[in-house]
C-alpha cells in the first residue's frame, strides 16, 4: 500500500525537496565553507605579516645555519643550512622515538606479565612499578634521570673505566666504535645468507610437524645457524674488524661512539613512563583470554610456556593492538619535551634555534606539525596493518 | 527568492563579510591608554636587567628602561605589567601584539631590525660576549678552548657567534643548547659543560647566582659587540619615537646633571636644555603625543640613566660592573644621545 503510494508521486519532485540534491548541496556548503576559511586564516596571516614588514616564505631553508649541534646523524656544521637543521632534528626525533618505543614495549611487556604472575612479591613489583612511573608527569622523570643521575657522575678526568674501553662520565657513556675493514661484505652477506636460512628452516619445521607431528628444536638450531655462519665468515675473512677506543683529548674524550646524557636521560624517562601504560594494556589483553582457553589448554597437555605462546598471547594480542598503538604515539610525541634538558631533536633545533634566529615562526611551526602529524599518521598505518594480521579472522 | 537561493546568498554576503580585512587597530599609545597600563616583555629571571624581587617587584635595569617610558604616559611608573619570556618566545610575543615593548637584553642586528617586523630603539647596555669557566680547567685565554663542551641559551646571538669564533679559530667545540639562562647555569654547576658562554654582563650576573663564584672566573676576551636594547613593532613610528625619546631623555638628564632627588629643583632652572627635558619650556612632548613634562615624569619617578645603571648593575651592586663602555660620551664612554630640541 504504503510503496504504491511513494511510487504514484510525480516522477521528478522540485529539486530542492529531493533528499538527495539537498543532502549533497548541503554536503557542498560544508565543504566549501571549510575550504574558505582555511583560505581565509592562510591569507590574512600572509597579508597581515606583509604589512607588519615580517618576511615570509620558506626561502630561508637555503640560508645558512651557523649554530651548532652536539647530535648528529647526518654530517653536519655550521656553514650548512636551516634546511638540513630541520633534517638534523628530525633524525634525532626519530631516533629517541624509536628506541623508546623498543624499550618501552619490552619492559612493559615484561612488566605486565609480572603483574599477573602467582609469585606475590613478583607481582607486588610490578604493581608499585607501574602506580608510581605513571603517576608522575613525565617532564619531572626526564629532569629526575638528567639532573638527579647526571650530577652523581664523575668529570671526565675522573671517568668509570670499564677494560680501558668503555668510559661514563657526566659527559656521556663513550663505547669502542666498530670499524669495518675490506672484506667485512662476507660478513654482512653471511648474516643475510643466515636469516633466509632460519626462515626456510621453520618453515620446514612447521610442514614437517604437521604432516609427522614430530617437533623439531627450531629456536636453538636457527640461534646456531645464526651465530656460527657469520663467525665463520669473520673468520675466513680474516678478522676485517677493528675497534676505535675512545681516549681523553684535552677537555673531553674524543673517538668511539658517545651517547650523550641528553639522549640517555630522555630514552630512560621516555621507556620507562610509557612502559607502565604498556604494562597495564598487556595485563588487559592477558586478561581477556577467558579462563577456559588456558584449561583446555591444559587439558591437551600444554605446557605453561606453550600455552602462554600458543593460545593466550595470540587472542590477546587482538585486544592489545589499538591500545598499544596509542602508547606510541604518544610516546612519539612526548619525545619533544626533549628541549627542556637541551637533547637536540626537531623541536629543540627546528623550531627553537631556527625558528628564532629567521623570524619565521608561521613557516617552521606549520612544517614542525606537518611532520609530527606524518610520523604519527606512519605509525598508526603500520600498526594497522599488523592489527588486521592478528586480528579475529571469521570463518 | 526560494529558500534555498535565499541560503545561498547569505553565504555568500557572509562570505563577503568576513573576507573583508580585518580593520587596523587603533595605534599603540591609543592601545596602551586604553588599557590603562603599559605591557613590558622581559626575562624569566636575570639579575640586574630584570628579575622580580622577594616582594615579587619586578627590577633591573631592562625593567627601569620599561618604567620610564610608563611613567612618561601616565606619570605612574607602576602602570605597567610585565610578561617573563624566552629567549625563544620573545619576538613572537612582540610580533602577535602580546606586549607593548620587549625590553630584554637583546641585541641588535641587522636580521633582527629588517626582517622580523620589529624596530631597535636604541642601547641601554652595550654589552660583548665572554667565557665563564671553571679555575680548576687552568684555562686562561678562549684560544685554549678547543674541545670544550660549552653551554649556551637558546635562539640569541650568543648561539651564533660561538659557532662564529670557534669555526674562525679553526677549533673544534660541543653546544649544549638550553631554553633559559637559568639552565645554562644549571647545566654548567652539575658538570654538564666546561664553560657557560653568554654576554658579560650576563655572566656576572649568572657568576652570582653559583654556590661558589670565587672558584669559576670569566676570561678576559670580549668575541662579539652585543649593544642591548628595547624593541617595538614596525609600523608605528610615534610609538616607536616614545619608546627612543624616553630613553633618550634619560640619558640627557645625565648629561645635564638632573636626577630624580633634585628633578623638583631643576625645575626652576633657567637653562635652556633643562627647561625643554622637564617640559617648562617648549612643547617637546606634544610632538610626541605625550604630556609635556613626560621628561620630568621619567627621571623624577625612575631616575637619569646613570642612577639606573648604578642602582642595578653598578659596581656597588652583586653584579659590580664599571660603566665602561655605558659612560657618557663626555666620560670615555659612547653613550651620546641626540639633542632634546
Amino acid at each position: 500500500m504504503k510503496k504504491q503510494a511513494i511510487d504514484s508521486r510525480p516522477a521528478s519532485p522540485k529539486p530542492w525537496y529531493d533528499p538527495r540534491i539537498r543532502s549533497l548541496f548541503f554536503q557542498f556548503v560544508a565543504i566549501a565553507l571549510v575550504f574558505w576559511g582555511g583560505w581565509t586564516l592562510v591569507d590574512n596571516t600572509l597579508s597581515n605579516m606583509q604589512s607588519r614588514g615580517i618576511s615570509t616564505g620558506f626561502g630561508f631553508l637555503g640560508e645558512t645555519a651557523g649554530f651548532g649541534i652536539i647530535m648528529s646523524l647526518v654530517p653536519y656544521d655550521s656553514t650548512m643550512t636551516y634546511g638540513r637543521t630541520f633534517v638534523v632534528g628530525l633524525m634525532n626525533t626519530l631516533l629517541v622515538s624509536a628506541m623508546g618505543i623498543v624499550t618501552a614495549t619490552i619492559v612493559g611487556f615484561i612488566i605486565g606479565v609480572a603483574r599477573l604472575s602467582s609469585n606475590w612479591l613478583v607481582a607486588k613489583l610490578a604493581l608499585v612499578y607501574i602506580e608510581i612511573i605513571r603517576n608522575i608527569p613525565l617532564l619531572l622523570q626526564i629532569f629526575f634521570w638528567y639532573f638527579a643521575v647526571l650530577g652523581s657522575l664523575p668529570t671526565p678526568r675522573q671517568s668509570v673505566e670499564v677494560a680501558g674501553s668503555l668510559f661514563l662520565n657526566n659527559r656521556g657513556l663513550y663505547l669502542p666504535e666498530p670499524m669495518p675493514q675490506d672484506g667485512f661484505g662476507l660478513v654482512w652477506g653471511s648474516i643475510i645468507l643466515a636469516i633466509v636460512a632460519v626462515t626456510g628452516l621453520r618453515k620446514w619445521a612447521k610442514k614437517r610437524q604437521l604432516a609427522t607431528g614430530e617437533i623439531f628444536p627450531t629456536f636453538r638450531v636457527g640461534l646456531a645457524i645464526l651465530v656460527i655462519l657469520p663467525v665463520l665468515a669473520y673468520l675466513v675473512a680474516g678478522s676485517p674488524l677493528t675497534w676505535e677506543l675512545p681516549a681523553l683529548k684535552g677537555f673531553n674524550f674524543g673517538g668511539g661512539i658517545a651517547i650523550i646524557p641528553e639522549l640517555a636521560a630522555l630514552w630512560i624517562a621516555l621507556s620507562l613512563y610509557t612502559a607502565s601504560f604498556i604494562a597495564e594494556i598487556v595485563r588487559s589483553g592477558i586478561l581477556s583470554v577467558s579462563g577456559g582457553q588456558t584449561e583446555a589448554a591444559k587439558a591437551l597437555g600444554l605446557p605453561n610456556g606453550l600455552i602462554l605462546r600458543l593460545v593466550v598471547i595470540p587472542q590477546a594480542m587482538r585486544v592489545i593492538i589499538p591500545p598499544l598503538t596509542s602508547q606510541y604515539l604518544n610516546l612519539t610525541k612526548n619525545s619533544s619535551l626533549a628541549t627542556a634538558i637541551g637533547y637536540p631533536d626537531l623541536v629543540a633545533i627546528f623550531m627553537g634555534t631556527t625558528l628564532n634566529q629567521t623570524g619565521q615562526a608561521v613557516e617552521v611551526v606549520a612544517i614542525t606539525m606537518a611532520v609530527y602529524l606524518t610520523i604519527s599518521l606512519l605509525i598508526s598505518l603500520f600498526m594497522n596493518i599488523y592489527n588486521r594480521a592478528v586480528a579475529i579472522k571469521e570463518r | 527568492m526560494n529558500k534555498t537561493q535565499s541560503i545561498a546568498a547569505g553565504a555568500v554576503m557572509l562570505c563577503g563579510v568576513l573576507a573583508a580585512p580585518f580593520a587596523s587597530a587603533a595605534t599603540t599609545l591609543e592601545a596602551v591608554k586604553e588599557k590603562g597600563h603599559l605591557q613590558c616583555g622581559v626575562t624569566t629571571g636575570l639579575p640586574g636587567f630584570s628579575q622580580p624581587d622577594s616582594d615579587g617587584n619586578w627590577t633591573g635595569i631592562d625593567v627601569d628602561t620599561c618604567r620610564a617610558v610608563a611613567a612618561a604616559i601616565f606619570g605612574d611608573e607602576n602602570a605597567i605589567e610585565f610578561t617573563p619570556l624566552t629567549a625563544k618566545e620573545r619576538f613572537t610575543a612582540l610580533q602577535s601584539g602580546e606586549i607593548d615593548v620587549l625590553s630584554r637584553n637583546t641585541t641588535w642586528t641587522l636580521t633582527r631590525d629588517a626582517s622580523l617586523g620589529l624596530n631597535f630603539t636604541g642601547t641601554n647596555y652595550y654589552d660583548g660576549q665572554g667565557f665563564l669557566i671553571s679555575k680548576d680547567l687552568g684555562v686562561e685565554d678562549a684560544t685554549e678552548l678547543s674541545g670544550a663542551t660549552i653551554c649556551v641559551q637558546a635562539g640569541t646571538t650568543t648561539e651564533l657567534n660561538l659557532s662564529d669564533y670557534f669555526r674562525a679559530k679553526d677549533m673544534e667545540f660541543q653546544p649544549i643548547v638550553f631554553d633559559t639562562s637559568e639552565q645554562t647555569v644549571q647545566g654548567f654547576a652539575a658538570g654538564r659543560c666546561d664553560v657557560l658562554t653568554s654576554d658579560r654582563s650576563q655572566l656576572a650576573a649568572l657568576r652570582s647566582k653559583l654556590q661558589d663564584p670565587s672558584s669559576t672566573e670569566i676570561l678576559p676576551n670580549t668575541i662579539s659587540k652585543e649593544p642591548l636594547g628595547p624593541v617595538v613593532r614596525q609600523g608605528d613610528d610615534q610609538w616607536f619615537n616614545i619608546v627612543k625619546w624616553v630613553l633618550f631623555a634619560q640619558i640627557n638628564a645625565e648629561e645635564l646633571g638632573i636626577t630624580s632627588e633634585n628633578a623638583d629643583q631643576m625645575l626652576k632652572s633657567d637653562n635652556p636644555n633643562i627647561q625643554r627635558l622637564l617640559g617648562t619650556d617648549g612643547d617637546m612632548g606634544a610632538k610626541l603625543g605625550l604630556p609635556d613634562d613626560f621628561g620630568y615624569q621619567a627621571i623624577k619617578l625612575v631616575g637619569n640613566y646613570g642612577e639606573m645603571y648604578d642602582r642595578n648593575v653598578g659596581p656597588d651592586t652583586p653584579l659590580g660592573l664599571d660603566r665602561g663602555l655605558n659612560a657618557l660620551w663626555t666620560e670615555g664612554g659612547i653613550l651620546y644621545a641626540p639633542p632634546l630640541r
